[in-house]
């Protein structure tokens, strides 16, 4: 470890350092979720959490909603897909057991952007005239300042999550972090006050160094933790490092059609016996 | 092979993002689990139209380098000229709802979320409405909930609004002024009397309805060669189920 890392932590001990009831950030299905870290939530029995989607949310969310580890979500839309509603989420909706906070995806990257540049607001076009809109006190209108009068515009609170939780490719052992162009897990880290990420491996070098890295680089100054998962977005897939695994979200969304499929499902693939081990646990010394 | 439901749809976008009428489309966003909309942009493409197409959902080679927010940013100052927005129920003023049915948010069906529609349909001058399902229960006379409103009061902001709806059965052309859908055109096996019994909203239509065209043998020739694929990698399973064609990697797996 060096006087300046981040230490490497197993995806276990990240997982135990959230609290429950915490404001958790995920990415969606097309960038970057910690699927390892959302698995590994469910395992110690994670409660009451409060999820954002940057902006939606897709597989890992339905996940932690069906194993009862969600009170609230705020997000722009819940997916699988190609693979159709999440069924979990539809469920426990409907049996309201969850808080659904609906917002629109400009809206939340732009809420994040406040948090990023420490202001307290941010306006944005749009949205008005929308039922989202009225069903969200925290968001006010105003009319714009500086026209002449008869602008209307929304204003948008900062938003800074307790903790995000994203997969990366890589880190180095300064506990930088690579997401190539997936900078919205960037604005993400420098707005939210602890961001605990996983990775496919680490790496020799400074990624800072490298002036082709460095632009899809995160500063390990919004790490606060690396823990190694191999294949930890699965069955996300991770940039140009692999696929999708479409044929086991679909075969997800069969199962949890039904509480006890969906039971099943987590038995056999995240909290059984039978669980394939989703990470090295060792620690990894930086 | 007997033309797809989904090739008729394709190129019927097609020519409506063309449309010398509406205002110009030099830049497209196409947004997530929109395979016709993209296929469409794609054809256009490999007519060789100079299109710039931003596809939202690739896997690769997603063309925002600084994150998801640049789509918004980019529309936020009139850069992205056309956007496609579907919707769970679409009315006759041309508002969508993407929240779901009965109480907020949603306790009757709830669907998936309004993604950027609430932004997107306000700040993009041209819109195009986009539902295979035509059925009294899409196409509503008034929204349960209102994702993103088709017409805003005056002194509110916004650029455009909806050009047209498509639909797996007929296509509607929206005109803001009336506020009101007319009828403009029934695929292959509708007729006005079918459109009026399977739509919940009123409109007008025209004394005598053409029938949507079928695409041309060289538009058909495109979609099933270099359009399907630019999108074997992002849709596979539409590709399989339309082209009948399957990604290499999984012929390999």
């Amino acid at each position: 470890m060096t006087a300046h890392g981040v230490e490497a932590h197993s995806v276990e001990a990240l997982a135990a350092s959230i609290p429950d009831g915490a404001l958790v950030a995920l990415p969606p299905d097309n960038s970057l979720p910690s699927l390892a870290l959302a698995k590994a939530l469910i395992r110690r029995g994670a409660r009451g959490l409060r999820l954002l989607g940057v902006p939606v949310s897709g597989f890992a969310t339905d996940l932690l909603v069906g194993a009862g580890c969600v009170a609230e979500i705020q997000t722009s839309a819940v997916s699988l897909g190609e693979a159709g509603f999440a069924p979990r989420f539809s469920a426990a909706l409907k049996e309201g057991r969850i808080v659904m906070r609906d917002a629109t995806c400009p809206a939340i990257h732009t809420m994040l952007q406040a948090a990023e540049k420490g202001v307290p607001f941010m306006p944005l076009r749009g949205l008005i005239g929308s039922d989202i809109l009225a069903h969200r006190p925290d968001w006010r209108v105003i009319d714009n300042p500086f026209a002449g009068g008869g602008d209307p515009i929304v204003l948008l609170p900062a938003l800074s999550p307790d903790v995000a939780l994203f997969h990366a490719v890589m880190a180095d052992r300064a506990g930088n972090v690579w997401v190539g162009r997936r900078r919205e897990c960037a604005t993400l880290a420098h707005a939210a006050r602890r961001s605990l990420v996983t990775v496919e491996r680490i790496v020799e070098g400074n990624l800072l160094e490298d002036e082709r890295l460095a632009p899809g680089t995160i500063s390990a100054t919004y790490i606060e933790a690396v823990a190694v998962a191999a294949r930890g977005a699965h069955p996300i897939g991770l940039l140009d490092e692999y696929g999708a695994d479409a044929a086991y979200v679909a075969a997800y969304a069969r199962a949890a059609r039904t509480r006890e499929g969906f039971d099943a499902w987590l038995a056999e693939h995240v909290t059984g016996a039978a669980a394939p081990s989703l990470a090295p646990l060792a620690e990894v010394a930086l | 092979m007997s033309i797809q439901p989904e090739e008729r749809l394709a190129a019927a976008l097609a020519r409506l993002i063309l449309d010398p009428a509406a205002p110009p489309a030099r830049h497209i966003a196409v947004g997530a689990a929109s395979p016709i909309p993209a296929a469409a942009c794609w054809l256009l493409r490999k007519q060789g139209h100079p299109l710039r197409l931003s596809l939202l959902h690739r896997p690769s080679g997603n063309p925002f380098t600084e994150g998801s927010r640049e789509l918004f940013d980019l529309t936020g100052q009139g850069r992205i000229d056309l956007f496609f927005l579907g919707g769970g129920q679409i009315d006759g003023q041309a508002n969508i709802n993407l929240i779901g049915t009965g109480d907020w948010p949603g306790q009757g069906v709830r669907f998936p979320g309004s993604f950027g529609s609430a932004f997107m349909y306000m700040m993009t001058p041209r819109t195009i409405l986009f539902r295979e399902e035509h059925s009294p229960r899409v196409l509503v006379e008034r929204v349960d909930h209102i994702s993103a409103p088709g017409l805003s009061a005056p002194g509110v902001f916004r650029r455009g609004t909806a050009q047209a709806l498509l639909t797996g059965r007929g296509l509607f052309l929206f005109d803001p002024a009336r506020a009101r859908f007319t009828l403009a055109s029934a695929h292959p096996g509708e007729d006005a009397a079918s459109l009026r019994a399977a739509t919940g909203f009123d409109y007008d239509e025209p004394a005598s309805l053409p029938t949507t065209p079928d695409p041309t043998p060289e538009e058909l020739a495109l979609l099933r060669g270099p359009v399907c694929d630019e999108m074997l990698e992002t849709y596979p399973e539409f590709c399989a189920r339309v082209f009948a064609r399957r990604h290499q990697e999984e012929n390999a797996a």
